[in-house]
């Protein structure tokens, strides 16, 4: 038994590409990108990482509502979803905004969810996803179902989807691995391990030494990646959609990353649970770092290129949060004309109430 | 014309259904090729592929957050849940997810599924088969929830509840499958979801029931007529959203009203109906509106459900009280 456990874990080994210097350490499984895929990987890093500090300034301020920090999990989060086809289907967590936005949600909208505002669901046609998942794990039973639904289509497309390290403890999150297992539907399910879940470190979550290994349960294959190396994450979620668009079935891939800042900014205090020391481990990993020197090396990126990253990036988010300030305040015949197709007896009465105390 | 069963008519709505739009699809645990554990989707896979008609891992919640992933891609999936006291189970997929997917979409996507389950007592089941939760379904916005009486009805809701946009929870009474046998005609019609129907007309007292107590709504008026009590006997057919209007409409009439359920007391819908019949008809009122339902405790021990469970008994007892108040 003890050796079964053993050999499991040799099994789930974290896949790395690109170390913390810069350097390819695994030229076998380096990914087919041009020089501009590759320079588009790290604008959107770039442009994420200051869409992170100017939302938490934007929270601050109160002129952002619900703002779950990504700092630290731009391999994670851009690599994955760099992978997707426009016509893929994304179901994202509560904090996975930036592959949202990066699948074709207008900022202004991801700033209206945040605030709260019924306008920032509201998918532009074409744009194939679904709003952030706050319910940790519906959004993985629910990818199973979207791929299903794909595979009876006959599309070449996938279903995927994010959760965190805490979301692998939920009975959702094995259902969902376990019914796309079982009808060998396209999904690619990505658990974001940034090690703690609020306050509990992964540790506490499971004695499974790997997320990855939660595969094996679905019988499905599982792989895990260092989450701070956009050129690994890429390429595991890559061979999951090639996978899965063959008709394969389904992934598991693990990315082993950090959040730098807290939980959510709605008082969570990471001091309470997290070293200096381990947050300083973390910075050394930092995904920008080791892809800049990776792409300045081969002559790709300059810091006149970054900046100007970071200028547009600024430019835009204020743009958008004008826009989203000017966007009508939400009337509850608003919402009650969005519950239904045809309104019930009930929403009709209560329509004609709030239409008068509207109207006043 | 045809004499059926409520199975035979809801297998009947199904297969309509299927034949009719390439995009329904009925799965559940032994849905397919066991045709299901009380033969309502008999011959269905057989008749209409695996593709069409399938068995899915014993998940609840699986199944159902199934069915809301299916939607976002076009289909309009019909589920069954095995019995619903396993609703708790699938309560986030249905009620945190399903029922809030055109809201929460800003009206851009809906979620047109139906949910079918078996509950009801009085056929002896074991423990979380028969629990009547239709009370926790229909609190929730964004739900419409059908309980048919007969299979007239129910083959007349199914459709409509399929063919609805938004999701609906069909529940279907264990005790009222095969009981009797109704004329259905073997052609589609449809029955419009949130509209009761008056099942006997009356002059005294109305009662207000659906499920398997409609039956004993009309035994017991039956057996009020031969004191000479006068009762109207309204089956919701669908509880949420509860139509008001005939309800009041009878109510106007009667001056009186018992509302009848199988669920406890504390559960149910019938407290709903008491209260828009006071604010909307208080003046009408010749009594205080009373209720017939079980007590509560947890669903009874199979061989306790015979003094369980409310019966026309408790139903003239009530109409009496009512009556003489």
């Amino acid at each position: 038994m003890k050796n079964a456990l053993e050999n499991i874990e040799k099994e789930f080994e974290v896949v790395q590409i690109l170390n913390e210097e810069g350097e390819i350490v695994n030229e076998a499984e380096m990914p087919d990108l041009s020089d501009d895929q590759l320079k588009e990987l790290m604008r959107r890093m770039v442009y994420t990482r200051v869409l992170d500090q100017r939302s938490i300034a934007l929270n601050r301020q109160g002129r952002l509502g619900f703002y779950a920090p990504t700092a630290g999990q731009e391999a994670s989060q851009l690599g994955s979803q760099f992978a997707m086809e426009k016509e893929d289907f994304l179901l994202p967590a509560y904090r996975d905004v930036p592959q949202l936005i990066w699948h074709g949600l207008p900022l202004t909208k991801a700033f209206l969810f945040s605030r709260g505002h019924y306008v920032g669901n509201q998918m532009p046609e074409g744009v194939n996803a679904l709003s952030p998942q706050i319910i940790i794990g519906a959004q993985i039973i629910q990818a199973a179902g979207v791929a299903l639904g794909m595979k009876k289509r006959g599309q070449k497309t996938i279903a995927l989807t994010y959760t965190g390290d805490g979301g692998a403890s939920q009975g959702d999150f094995y259902e969902g691995m376990n019914f796309a297992g079982a009808y060998k539907a396209p999904a690619v399910f990505v658990v974001q391990n940034n090690h703690f879940a609020i306050s509990v470190p992964v540790e506490k979550q499971s004695a499974a030494k790997t997320v990855a290994q939660k595969a094996v349960a679905a019988g499905i294959p599982g792989v895990r990646v260092d989450g701070m190396d956009v050129l690994a994450v890429y390429k595991a979620v890559r061979d999951a959609r090639d996978r899965a668009v063959n008709g394969e079935g389904p992934s598991l891939v693990e990315t082993v990353t950090y959040r730098y800042g807290p939980h959510t900014l709605a008082g969570d205090d990471p001091t309470r649970y997290r070293s200096e020391d381990l947050d300083n481990e973390w910075a050394k990993k930092d995904p920008l770092i080791r892809f800049r020197k990776y792409l300045e090396n081969k002559g790709l990126w300059s810091e006149e290129e970054e900046n100007k990253v970071i200028d547009q990036a600024k430019e835009e988010i204020k743009a958008a949060i004008k826009e989203a300030d000017g966007v009508d305040k939400q009337k509850v015949t608003d919402l009650i004309s969005i519950m239904y197709e045809e309104l019930p007896a009930n929403l009709q009465e209560q329509m004609e109430e709030y239409q008068a105390k509207e109207s006043k | 014309m045809a004499q059926m069963t409520m199975i035979q008519a809801i297998t009947d709505a199904l297969r309509i259904e299927l034949k009719n739009d390439e995009n329904v699809l009925v799965f559940g645990e032994d849905v397919g090729q066991n045709g299901g554990v009380f033969r309502a989707t008999e011959g269905l896979q057989k008749e209409f592929g695996e593709d069409r008609v399938f068995d899915t891992p014993l998940a609840e919640s699986g199944i159902m957050g199934l069915a809301v992933g299916l939607s976002t891609q076009g289909f309009r999936p019909v589920p069954e849940i095995q019995f619903f006291g396993f609703v708790y189970e699938a309560m986030d997929a249905i009620s945190g997810q399903a029922a809030r997917m055109r809201f929460r979409s800003g009206g851009t996507k809906n979620a047109p599924i139906t949910i079918r389950s078996p509950f009801g007592g009085g056929v002896h089941t074991p423990e979380l088969h028969a629990d009547s939760l239709e009370g926790l379904v229909a609190q929730q916005p964004g739900l419409k929830v059908v309980i048919p009486s007969s299979p007239y009805d129910a083959k007349g809701l199914l459709i409509s509840s399929i063919r609805d946009n938004d999701p609906v929870v069909f529940l279907e009474h264990m005790k009222l499958y095969r009981s009797f046998r109704e004329e259905v005609p073997e052609e589609e019609y449809t029955l419009e979801l949130g509209k009761a129907a008056v099942k006997r007309e009356g002059k005294d007292i109305t009662f207000v029931s659906y499920g398997a107590m409609v039956h004993s709504a009309l035994k017991a008026a039956d057996e009020l007529e031969k004191e000479g009590i006068s009762a109207e006997v309204i089956d919701l057919r669908t509880v949420s959203p509860i139509d008001y209007e005939t309800i009041l409409a009878s109510v106007k009439k009667t001056n009186r009203a018992v509302v009848i359920q199988e669920a406890q007391r504390q559960a149910g819908v019938a407290a709903n109906v008491v209260s828009e019949i006071q604010e909307r008809a208080i003046l009408h009122l010749e009594a205080p509106v009373l209720r017939v339902t079980a007590p509560d405790t947890v669903y009874p021990f199979t061989a306790a459900e015979e003094v369980w469970l409310p019966n026309h008994q408790d139903i003239m007892d009530k109409a009496k009280q009512a009556i003489n108040f």
